[in-house]
């Protein structure tokens, strides 16, 4: 039992004892934390993932227009990150996930969502086909033991990849011009959902034409040792473009108005619900679409199909528009003014849409054959008293704004 | 540290009556001031009953005491952490009032033989990061295991501040309560219910397994599947153990656990205080001999000296087999209630090492500014040594290698001793309650401690210099001091089958007993051991209840939403 100095110096438990010090800093720092903290006025700052990361840079307000007039950059290194690969990816990544990823042509993103046995989301996220046998998955949550689980039998590999990879998200009108501007040759022949790799300082950078803003935008990934130049490229092209670091509040805005959930805000993951009531199928949280149903075998899909048949999903998520210009964040919904319906889990007034919109969860049948006469009540506080206002409210698809500036090929200038 | 010993109320005869003068009849007489006894006598004194409390100590407090034993060191010499007392006794019974304070401490660490540890961080990503430095795989799947252990927790913590059903019974309340039980269960859906059966009847060990793939973060965990119960961590039946070590809480964060201020005998002393501050009177150094049984009635109790003392009913915080194969003569008794009582599992299986220090031991292995210092340290890495440690208990021997749960209150209370000095307390699993057989010797306690001494200092060095004082309780002390059987914390082992409507022994387990007026309030009735406090409540509701007198001052639990 006693303690020797060799035991402790043996090589293999080195990067062990290395690692003990880890909590003397609770948050992360980002890849790019210099560049952030030197831009950081607003020192307002979240956990996300268990990062420090930034809700405000300068000016929510100001950092929202960036992402609707020119280019924002949106550090999101904290996203989880699994690298999947091996001979039996596809057929791995196709079990585990919602929709046909043999449909997924090597160089191509979709968006994507899995479950449990019992077809309960366990999370969304974006899988990337990197080559025909890598791919990438980014998600909210962690899910290394479900994996794995899910890879026996399959000739493929795994690795949770979060900290060795940098992300940063170049989203607005000007991100072409930036990343054109910046050298990425060819950067014009990437369509929405395309990726691509751009060499830069002797490495590469992953490009993919994705967002979370429903704007035209790129998402770039490099390994950590690139990310400050990375960064520095892209700021130095974008001078002239209106190149500008944002927080997550403007994010939110603009993710809220591209009508696109949140894990853990807009529905709570099946690995995390306490309450198990709040499980929900993909089609209760309107993924219903992602589900292929003709593709084979994959996680949660007797259950789901059974869902189907059954008639038996007992919630809905919908877009909502709320008259007024109150935001109706975490409102309870009502039908008739009088039943308890749902909740609204993230609601704004859309500065680009000029609508007062908000993502609901409603109890079936509500919000799916009764959609008449839907109210939300709505307590705005207002130097500490409670405006108590009922406003209709009707079902309207998402995303609330559609930019033909997200899809157009080539994409334009601004 | 101030006298405990007050308020002793002058009983005049010691026998019979004096011409001329009525001797007293108590409405009530609480054999024990541990913290279930205490609480029951609270709740039954605020109901506007005259109560009595007779304690055999000089002290009250029971298992839930803080003693001076050496100078200027306040030891919680018996249980030492606090998270299942209920917020709603504490509340209900004015505790904060009258001092009582439970303050959350820091996770701990396991200490590894290869000369690191695995701590246990309150942040969350901290946590994550910490088991990542064992596996990449374990660091993520924590997350799906607190959930299941929660969602478990939350079953059961509204069962504990009700009286649970009588299945033999018709009675309208306990097909009601057993309907409720129904419900709850039936509420949990098909995979909960398989997991909620699970729960209760895998070892530790196998429930760890289905989670974790790293020994030393299975035997961390474990840990709470063994403590106080003489089972291993692969005997069946350690997972609920687990659980109810879990489903405690510090201020509605379930699961966590703190210190009372000034030791546990903190929640003892607000609990007499504010019994007190009501009229009800305490006598110390007041052992009972046996309960004073006639016509099938409790009258009362004699006390050692003879001294009889009259009261309308008779609550007995002392466990099931003290009251009732030593304070209850056997002929009150139907014989299948003495046989099951009996029967009743309350073996003795830990003991307690109380150690005074001049100054704060050091852990090589721990950075100087961890946090860990201000949690509970462990030495056992594996799950393999933490059984092997039972093996020793089965042999009727003290583990040769222990299972320590040691912590240094000190670190977070300024109030138990002077600054820079420190009190330690280290729960010591496994002490068997005979020796091979034989009782416990003055030199087996001795060789107890030092297995326990040795264990620390392999990685404290220096330790032993930094001693000031040190008390060693085996079983024997324990038992032949707070009066728990075999010296068994839980005042009855927390299997299964000594559970809900079994505890402690069928049709009795609504805290009557065969006697009519003797009832049972300790920790061997539902909903078991800890400083819980519940079982107390209960007793006391079930006592109203049969005295037909209101319980408005009685908060129902707490909702779990």
């Amino acid at each position: 039992m006693a303690i020797t100095a060799s035991k402790i110096k043996s090589l293999s438990l080195q990067p062990r004892f290395a690692a003990q010090d880890h909590f003397r800093m609770l948050r992360l720092p980002s890849p790019f934390q210099p560049r952030i903290d030197a831009l950081a006025r607003t020192e307002d700052w979240y956990t996300w993932a268990g990062y420090k990361a930034p809700l405000s840079l300068w000016d929510e307000e100001l950092e929202y227009f960036a992402i609707r007039s020119q280019a924002a950059v949106f550090d999101i290194s904290p996203m989880v990150k699994y690298h999947i690969a091996g001979p039996d990816a596809e057929a791995f990544c196709n079990r585990l996930t919602l929709r046909d990823v043999t449909r997924l042509k090597p160089g191509r993103v979709h968006y994507t969502a899995w479950c449990d046995d019992a077809g309960h989301v366990l999370d969304d996220g974006t899988l990337f086909r990197l080559s025909p046998d890598r791919f990438r998955l980014c998600c909210q949550e962690r899910h290394l033991p479900w994996l794995l689980d899910s890879a026996i039998g399959f000739n493929v590999s795994v690795e949770e990849e979060t900290e060795a990879v940098a992300g940063l998200a170049l989203q607005g009108p000007t991100s072409f011009a930036v990343l054109r501007d910046a050298g990425f040759k060819d950067i014009e022949k990437l369509k929405v959902f395309d990726i691509a790799e751009f060499p830069h300082e002797g490495g590469s950078v992953t490009i993919s034409r994705t967002g979370f803003t429903g704007d035209l935008g790129y998402e770039l990934f490099v390994p950590v040792g690139l990310a400050l130049s990375l960064w520095d490229r892209l700021f130095e092209a974008g001078r002239l473009h209106g190149i500008r670091a944002i927080g997550y509040t403007a994010l939110n805005r603009a993710r809220i108005e591209a009508g696109l959930i949140v894990a853990n805000a807009d529905f709570v993951t099946a690995e995390h619900a306490i309450r198990t009531d709040r499980l929900r199928l993909p089609d209760e949280i309107g993924l219903g679409f992602m589900v292929d149903a003709e593709k084979g075998y994959f996680n949660g899909r007797r259950a789901i199909l059974a869902a189907r048949a059954n008639r038996s999903m007992k919630h809905v998520l919908v877009g909502l528009e709320i008259e007024g210009n109150i935001p109706a964040e975490h409102a309870i919904v009502y039908h008739r003014q009088k039943k308890e319906i749902g909740l609204v889990s993230a609601a704004i007034w859309s500065p680009t849409g000029k609508r007062n919109i908000a993502i609901a969860s409603l109890s079936r049948p509500y919000g799916d054959t009764v959609v008449d006469d839907l109210w939300v009540e709505i307590y705005a506080m207002r130097e500490l008293k409670y405006e108590r206002l009922m406003k209709r409210a009707k079902v309207v698809p998402r995303p609330f704004i559609k930019l033909e500036r997200r899809t157009a090929n080539p994409p334009a200038d601004f | 540290m101030r006298s405990m010993v007050e308020g002793a109320y002058a009983i005049a005869p010691l026998t019979g009556e004096r011409p001329g003068r009525k001797m007293k009849t108590w409405d009530a007489i609480v054999i024990g001031g541990g913290h279930n006894g205490l609480v029951n006598a609270c709740y039954l004194q605020r109901a506007g009953l005259d109560v009595l409390v007779v304690e055999k100590n000089a002290w009250i407090g029971g298992a839930a005491t803080s003693r001076e034993l050496t100078p200027g060191y306040l030891y919680s010499n018996c249980s030492y952490v606090c998270s299942l007392f209920r917020p709603e006794i504490m509340r209900d019974l004015e505790l904060p009032r009258f001092g009582l304070q439970v303050i959350s401490y820091e996770g701990g660490a396991v200490f590894t033989r290869d000369g690191d540890y695995l701590a246990n961080y309150r942040d969350h990503d901290a946590h994550r990061r910490e088991f990542a430095r064992f596996s990449a795989r374990d660091a993520e799947a924590y997350d799906r295991y607190a959930r299941d252990v929660t969602r478990q927790c939350r079953f059961i913590q509204p069962l504990l501040m009700r009286t649970a059903p009588d299945p033999t019974s018709f009675r309208p309340r306990d097909i009601g309560e057993l309907m409720y039980l129904g419900r709850k269960f039936a509420g949990l859906g098909a995979e909960d219910m398989a997991q909620t059966l699970r729960f209760w009847t895998m070892s530790i060990s196998d429930f760890l397994d289905e989670y974790f793939e790293t020994d030393v973060i299975k035997a961390n965990f474990a840990l709470s599947g063994i403590i106080g119960t003489a089972l291993g961590p692969m005997s069946p039946g350690t997972a609920y153990v687990l659980l109810h070590h879990y489903m405690g809480e510090v201020d509605g964060s379930v699961g966590a656990w703190g210190y009372a201020r000034g030791g546990m005998g903190a929640v003892t002393r607000a609990l007499s205080d504010s019994f007190r501050a009501c009229g009800g009177v305490i006598r110390t150094d007041a052992e009972v001999d046996h309960v004073l049984v006639q016509g099938g009635k409790a009258k009362g109790v004699v006390l050692s000296g003879g001294e009889e003392i009259y009261g309308k009913l008779v609550v007995s915080n002392a466990d099931v087999k003290r009251t009732f194969l030593k304070l209850v003569e056997a002929k009150e008794l139907p014989e299948i209630f003495l046989r099951r009582v009996k029967n009743f599992k309350i073996r003795g299986s830990s003991g307690k090492v109380n150690i005074a220090l001049d100054s704060m031991p050091e852990f090589p292995a721990l950075p100087k500014d961890s946090p860990c210092y201000r949690g509970d340290l462990h030495f056992t890495d594996s799950m393999e040594r933490m059984e092997r440690g039972y093996d020793d208990w089965k042999a009727g021997r003290w583990s040769a290698d222990p299972t320590l749960d040691m912590m240094i209150p000190t670190a977070l209370d300024p109030t138990m001793t002077s600054p820079g000095t420190h009190f330690m307390s280290c729960f010591v699993q496994y002490a068997p309650p005979r020796i091979e057989g034989r009782d416990w010797t003055d030199a087996d306690r001795d060789g107890f401690a030092e297995t326990v001494i040795s264990q620390i200092a392999d990685y404290s060095p220096g330790f032993r210099d930094r001693i000031v004082h040190m008390e060693v309780r085996t079983p024997r002390e324990i038992e032949a001091e707070v009066g728990l059987t075999e010296g068994n914390i839980f005042q009855g082992e927390l299997t299964f089958d000594q559970l809900l409507f079994n505890r402690p022994v069928p049709g009795y387990a609504q805290y009557r007993s065969p006697v009519g007026g003797l009832y049972m309030c300790g920790s061997s009735t539902h909903p078991g051991g800890g400083v819980m406090g519940a079982p107390g409540r209960n007793a006391a509701s079930e006592i109203l209840r049969d005295l037909k007198q209101g319980a408005k001052h009685m908060s129902p639990a707490h909702d779990v939403i």
